[in-house]
C-alpha cells in the first residue's frame, strides 16, 4: 500500500508567528468593524458610555444642539483652523493614558491619572448654553463635576489668585500645532474664585458618551458664562498662581480678547457685535443674555467692576 | 501660434464652458443645500463661500490684461465682461445673504455695522463699487462713454479687489493664510500692469525722441 508522504514545508514558506497573529488580529477587526456598522451607533460605543445624573439646577430649558452638530462644528486651533478641521483631524489624539499635572500654589501638588480624577466626585449631567465670541451658540448635555471638587483636593495656598489651563502640546498628535496661529500649548485663566464657581464644570463627556477628541478629550473645563475659547480643551496641565495668568488668544490679540471674555451683549469686540448671536439650527438671530443667562448665578462675582474695561 | 487667435466658433465653444464653470461654485452649495452638506452653520458656510468667489472671480477678470500682455493672446479679453459680471453675481448673493438671512432686514443693525464693523464698513463700499461697472458693462453703454473713459471707469475694479481682500483681512480671526494669498495675487497683477504702463510710457518717449531726431 503506497504511503502517502508529504513533502516537507520548506520554512521560508511558514507563516512567521508574528505575522499569522497579526493577520488574525485584522481579520478579527475586519470582521468586528463590518458588523460595527451594522449596528446602530449606541450599541458600538458601549464603551465609551459616560453615566451622569442629570443635575436640574444646572439644566437650562432649551433645546438641545443635535450631537452631529455639536461634534462636527468645533473651533480647536490644534487641529486646524476650520470649523470641520477639528472632526476630520482629530483622531490621530490619544486620549489614554493621560495625566493631569496640578501645581503651583497649592499645599498638595499632585500629577493625577485620568481615571483617578473621574472618581473624584459624582459625575453629573449638566444642560449649558455654550456662546462663542463668533457669534454663534448652542445648547449642549455636558458630564462632569464642578472643578472646585478639585481645587479643594490640592487646597491652594493663600497666595493662590488665578488658575491657569494648559492643554496638551504635542505637533505629532495635533497637527494644527505645526502652524503658528496661536502660541502653543493654548493657555487659558481663571480668577481663583471664577474657578471655585460651581458653574465651572470639570468636563469629560456630552451626550451620555466620553467626550469625542475633537471637542476637548479626555479632559477640559466648561465654564458657560464665558466666551468658549475661555473653556480650555485636552487639559495636561493645572497651575495656581499668583499672577493674571496671559492666555493664547491675548497674546494674539490683546484688544479684541480680554482675560475676562464674559459673555456681555452691551460690549462689543473690537470687529463684531455681541448683541446678537444665531443659535446653531436656528434661522434668525436671538439677543445675547448678560453673562450668557447665567447673570443670577455669577453677576455677584464682578460687582463694582467696569465691564467695559475688563472685556 | 495657434492659440493666439481663436475662431469664433471654438471662442463660443470656450464661452460656453467659462459660463459653466463660474456656476460650479453656486451648483456646489446647491447639492449641499440638498444633501445635508452646508454643516451645522449654512448661513455662515453659503455667506463665506459667496464672498470667497466674488474675490476669486474678481481677481481672475483682473487677471486678464496681464494675460493678454504677457502671451499676446487677444481672446481672453472676450470672456473678461462674462468674468467680472459672475463676480458681481456672487457679489449680490453675498450681500443678499447678509442683508436677508444674517440681518433680516435689521437696518438700523446693517447701518451700525457699517460705520462700526471695519470689516463691513470696506465690505460695503467694495461692493457698490461693483453696481457701476456692472451697469455700464452693455456694448451699448460702452460706446455711450466712449472707450477710454470706460476703461478709467472700470479701473474701479482694483479699488473694489484692495477692498475685498481687506475685508477678508480684518474679518478672520486669526489665520490669515487665505487673506495673504489674496494680497499676493493682487499685488502680482498690479505689479505687472504697473509694469507695462511704465513700459509703454518709455517707448511712448522713445518714440517721441526719435520723432525729434529726425526732423
Ligand atoms: C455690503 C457688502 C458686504 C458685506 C455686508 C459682507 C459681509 C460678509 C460677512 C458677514 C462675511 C462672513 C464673515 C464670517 O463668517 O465671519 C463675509 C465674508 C467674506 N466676504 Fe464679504 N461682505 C460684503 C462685500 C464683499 C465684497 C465686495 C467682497 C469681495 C470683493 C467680499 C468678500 C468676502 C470674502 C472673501 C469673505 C470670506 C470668505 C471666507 O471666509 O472664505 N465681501 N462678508
Amino acid at each position: 500500500m503506497p504511503v502517502y508522504k508529504p513533502t516537507a514545508i520548506p520554512a521560508s514558506e511558514i507563516t512567521p508567528r508574528q505575522l499569522f497573529n497579526d493577520r488574525r488580529r485584522f481579520m478579527q477587526i475586519a470582521a468586528g468593524a463590518s458588523l460595527a456598522a451594522l449596528l446602530p451607533p449606541s450599541v458600538w460605543a458601549a464603551d465609551n458610555k459616560l453615566a451622569g445624573v442629570k443635575n436640574p439646577a444646572y439644566t437650562v430649558p432649551e433645546e438641545l444642539t443635535p450631537y452631529k452638530d455639536v461634534t462636527s462644528y468645533n473651533n480647536f486651533y490644534e487641529f486646524g483652523t476650520g470649523k470641520d478641521d477639528p472632526a476630520k483631524n482629530a483622531g490621530s489624539l490619544k486620549t489614554r493614558p493621560w495625566t493631569v499635572t496640578v501645581e503651583g500654589e497649592v499645599k498638595k501638588p499632585q500629577v493625577f491619572d485620568l481615571d483617578t480624577l473621574m472618581k473624584m466626585a459624582a459625575i453629573e449631567e449638566r444642560v449649558y448654553r455654550l456662546r462663542c465670541v463668533e457669534a454663534w451658540s448652542m445648547v449642549v448635555p455636558w458630564l462632569g463635576f464642578s472643578l472646585a471638587e478639585l481645587i479643594k483636593q490640592v487646597e491652594p495656598t493663600g497666595k493662590a489668585k488665578f488658575v491657569e489651563f494648559i492643554s496638551l502640546n504635542d505637533p505629532s498628535q495635533m497637527p494644527g500645532q505645526q502652524t503658528s496661529v496661536l502660541a502653543w500649548p493654548y493657555r487659558e485663566g481663571l480668577r481663583i474664585d471664577e474657578a471655585m464657581h460651581p458653574l465651572t464644570l470639570l468636563t469629560f463627556g456630552l451626550y451620555g458618551e466620553l467626550l469625542p477628541n475633537q471637542n476637548g478629550a479626555p479632559i477640559r473645563v466648561v465654564v458657560p458664562w464665558k466666551y468658549g475659547f475661555k473653556s480650555a480643551k485636552s487639559i495636561v496641565r493645572i497651575r495656581f498662581t499668583e499672577q493674571q495668568p496671559v492666555t493664547s488668544w491675548m497674546l494674539a490679540g490683546p484688544g479684541e480678547y480680554g482675560f475676562y471674555s464674559n459673555v456681555n451683549p452691551t460690549v462689543d469686540h473690537a470687529r463684531w457685535s455681541q448683541a446678537k448671536e444665531r443659535r446653531i439650527g436656528e434661522f434668525l438671530r436671538r439677543k445675547t443674555l448678560m453673562f450668557n443667562g447665567y447673570e443670577q448665578e455669577v453677576a455677584a462675582l464682578y460687582t463694582g467692576m467696569d465691564l467695559t474695561a475688563n472685556f | 501660434m495657434a492659440l493666439k487667435n481663436l475662431s469664433n466658433q471654438t471662442l463660443a465653444w470656450l464661452k460656453r464652458g467659462v459660463f459653466l464653470l463660474a456656476l460650479v461654485p453656486l451648483g456646489n452649495l446647491a447639492v449641499a443645500g440638498f444633501t445635508d452638506g452646508l454643516g451645522a452653520n449654512p448661513i455662515e458656510k453659503i455667506t463665506r463661500s459667496t464672498g470667497y468667489w466674488t474675490l476669486t472671480l474678481l481677481l481672475i477678470t483682473l487677471s486678464i490684461t496681464p494675460l493678454r500682455k504677457l502671451s499676446g493672446w487677444q481672446w481672453p479679453v472676450r470672456l473678461r465682461r462674462m468674468l467680472g459680471l459672475f463676480a458681481f453675481f456672487y457679489a449680490c448673493l453675498h450681500f443678499s445673504m447678509y442683508l436677508v438671512v444674517d440681518q433680516f432686514f435689521d437696518w438700523e443693525g446693517i447701518v451700525k455695522d457699517i460705520v462700526k464693523r471695519p470689516y463691513i464698513t470696506v465690505g460695503f463700499p467694495a461692493f457698490l463699487l461693483m453696481l457701476p461697472m456692472a451697469i455700464t458693462s452693455s456694448d451699448g453703454m460702452i460706446r455711450r462713454l466712449g472707450g477710454k473713459r470706460w476703461r478709467q471707469l472700470h479701473r474701479l475694479a482694483y479699488l473694489c479687489a484692495i477692498g475685498g481682500v481687506v475685508h477678508y483681512w480684518w474679518l478672520v480671526k486669526k489665520d490669515l493664510t487665505n487673506p495673504i494669498t489674496f494680497a499676493l495675487l493682487l499685488s502680482v497683477l498690479f505689479g505687472l500692469r504697473l509694469f507695462y504702463v511704465a513700459k509703454d510710457a518709455i517707448k511712448r518717449r522713445r518714440n517721441a525722441d526719435t520723432g525729434t531726431a529726425a526732423r
